[in-house]
């Protein structure tokens, strides 16, 4: 069953975050990949992800399917202008890659090269907007094209938003819904409380939701995105059972299939973020039951 | 008003170092209202070119000259004769100022003393913001008077990207309130909140282009 059919059919999806490499040199990430085959609804190919230059998510994508795996091609706003935005998700279709998030993207300024001028010359609105249109059969301008794409689209949210910054991301949601929205990730998640929050002020729109899971790998990673990471906010208790644990990599196996069971009522499906211990999200799984 | 900043000595000295007579001209305009390019900063520039070149086997001489606005030919009579007693012209006006100059002197170099920082207004003496980026299509009217071009790092018209902090900071600068949620803000206090709910469709950007503008009073006098 792939990604939009498990959806459809009220599956709880999960799906496995892989980076691609700063190079050309793949073999890890297929090892990775290897160690998801039949444990994943599928992977997440990045874009770009926080402004770092490295290989595209079009190719990682297509090779990963290539080797029949479900893959959720990722396309930003910021390095490329709306000709460059339709033609990759046409590339995307033609490579027979249907899953697509669409995201505003990082400003370069956050990244490895942060002189580079930021493009957004469509918001993701925009970009939301310009999939719907190829796939009725036209450009951003209104010309023809040679045949349809067909997409299953995503884009992200911030669930971990409160007061008016909350407000500002539900109106948002309900703006992207409008535009053909099929899914939204979040943002990773580390209290349930919040996200509870979350959910009840948008679980009337019925679109699903895949939380997204980060595996916490040192109490130093935990600081620092309390620190630095829009958003997030791990509480104390996660943070300090952490700092007990013995084996770091156990906890961090436990503290995110807690997690997962956690919030497993409350939404579709969770999205693993591995930061580098991909090796860990079969143990992820089993520890959650999935 | 264009502010202006003035680059580094090194830089503007490294321009003039094969002249032998620099005049420094100075802008009456906005650049001399943002303390970079006037009159009186012509003369601290020259001052510190004078030191900078100090000890210079071949001496510079530099002279200032300040007009009133370097982007109106109306003011430029004055300075005409007296630039060709020099073999090279350093301009504190901003980028418009100094393209005007060396179009009027084509056979003097033309030299920058200013980078042309941006488009805004005063916030204090000494201080200035950006607030505008002339994209020819203001949207100002739907977003309370906050223009998310300029102040949004990502120049959103949708709303905000999701990386707006809890105290709504932007993402990519602490210092820097969200865009997004100053609009919202403020379109609350003024029971408008429903703009925010609009889908704008891409935008129609009018500044990849050179543009000129005729006034409509004036279309005739210029017509071809």
């Amino acid at each position: 069953m792939n990604f939009k059919e498990s959806l459809d059919s009220g599956r709880f999806v999960v799906i496995a975050e892989i980076q691609p490499p700063k190079g050309n040199d793949l073999s890890e990430v297929f090892q990775s990949a290897e160690l998801l085959r039949g444990r994943v609804t599928a992977i997440n190919v990045p874009d770009l992800q926080n402004a770092i230059m490295r290989l595209g998510s079009l190719s990682l994508c297509a090779l990963l399917k290539a080797k029949g795996m479900e893959v959720i091609f990722n396309l930003s706003c910021s390095n490329r202008n709306r000709l460059a935005l339709q033609s990759e998700l046409l590339n995307a279709s033609a490579l027979g890659l249907k899953n697509i998030l669409l995201l505003q993207g990082d400003h370069p300024s956050i990244g490895d090269h942060f002189e580079a001028q930021p493009v957004f010359d469509l918001d993701v609105m925009g970009l939301l907007g310009a999939a719907k249109r190829l796939q009725e059969g036209y450009d951003l301008m209104g010309n023809d094209l040679k045949g349809k794409p067909q997409f299953f689209t995503g884009t992200q949210i911030n669930a971990a938003a409160k007061g008016h910054v909350l407000d500002l991301e539900v109106m948002d949601m309900e703006k992207k819904i409008r535009l053909g929205v099929d899914f939204f990730f979040t943002n990773p998640i580390y209290e349930v409380s919040l996200f509870e929050n979350f959910i009840k002020k948008v679980a009337h729109f019925k679109v699903p939701i895949i939380v997204g899971i980060t595996l916490l790998k040192s109490v130093g990673m935990a600081r620092y995105i309390n620190k630095h990471v829009e958003g997030a906010s791990i509480p104390e208790a996660l943070i300090d059972r952490l700092m007990k644990a013995s084996d770091k990599r156990q906890a961090s196996v436990e503290i995110a299939g807690d997690l997962i069971k956690e919030l497993r009522p409350l939404c579709q499906g969770v999205q693993i973020i591995p930061i580098g211990w991909e090796d860990l999200i079969p143990s992820v799984l089993d520890y959650a039951g999935l | 008003m264009i502010v202006g900043e003035r680059k580094p000595l090194e830089e503007i000295k490294e321009m003039l170092k094969d002249y032998k007579k620099v005049l420094n001209v100075g802008c009456g305009g906005c650049t001399s209202i943002c303390l970079s390019g006037g009159q009186r900063e012509v003369m601290l520039l020259n001052d510190d070119l004078q030191n900078a070149f100090q000890g210079n086997p071949v001496s510079i001489q530099f002279d200032g000259f300040t007009i009133e606005r370097q982007c109106n030919a109306d003011f430029f009579s004055e300075l005409d004769e007296m630039v060709k007693n020099y073999d090279a012209v350093l301009s504190m006006a901003c980028g418009a100022g100094v393209q005007f100059v060396a179009e009027r002197y084509p056979d003097r170099p033309v030299f920058p003393a200013l980078n042309t920082i941006f488009v805004g207004a005063d916030r204090d003496v000494g201080w200035y913001e950006e607030n505008c980026r002339t994209c020819g299509d203001c949207i100002l009217g739907e977003t309370a008077g906050i223009c998310p071009v300029t102040r949004c790092a990502k120049s959103l018209f949708n709303g905000p990207c999701g990386g707006t902090s809890k105290d709504g900071k932007c993402e990519v600068s602490k210092e820097t309130p969200c865009a997004w949620y100053e609009i919202y803000d403020r379109l609350k206090k003024q029971g408008r909140l429903s703009n925010i709910m609009k889908v704008r469709p891409a935008r129609e950007w009018h500044n990849q282009t050179r543009r000129v503008l005729i006034h409509e009073a004036y279309k005739q006098r210029y017509a071809k």
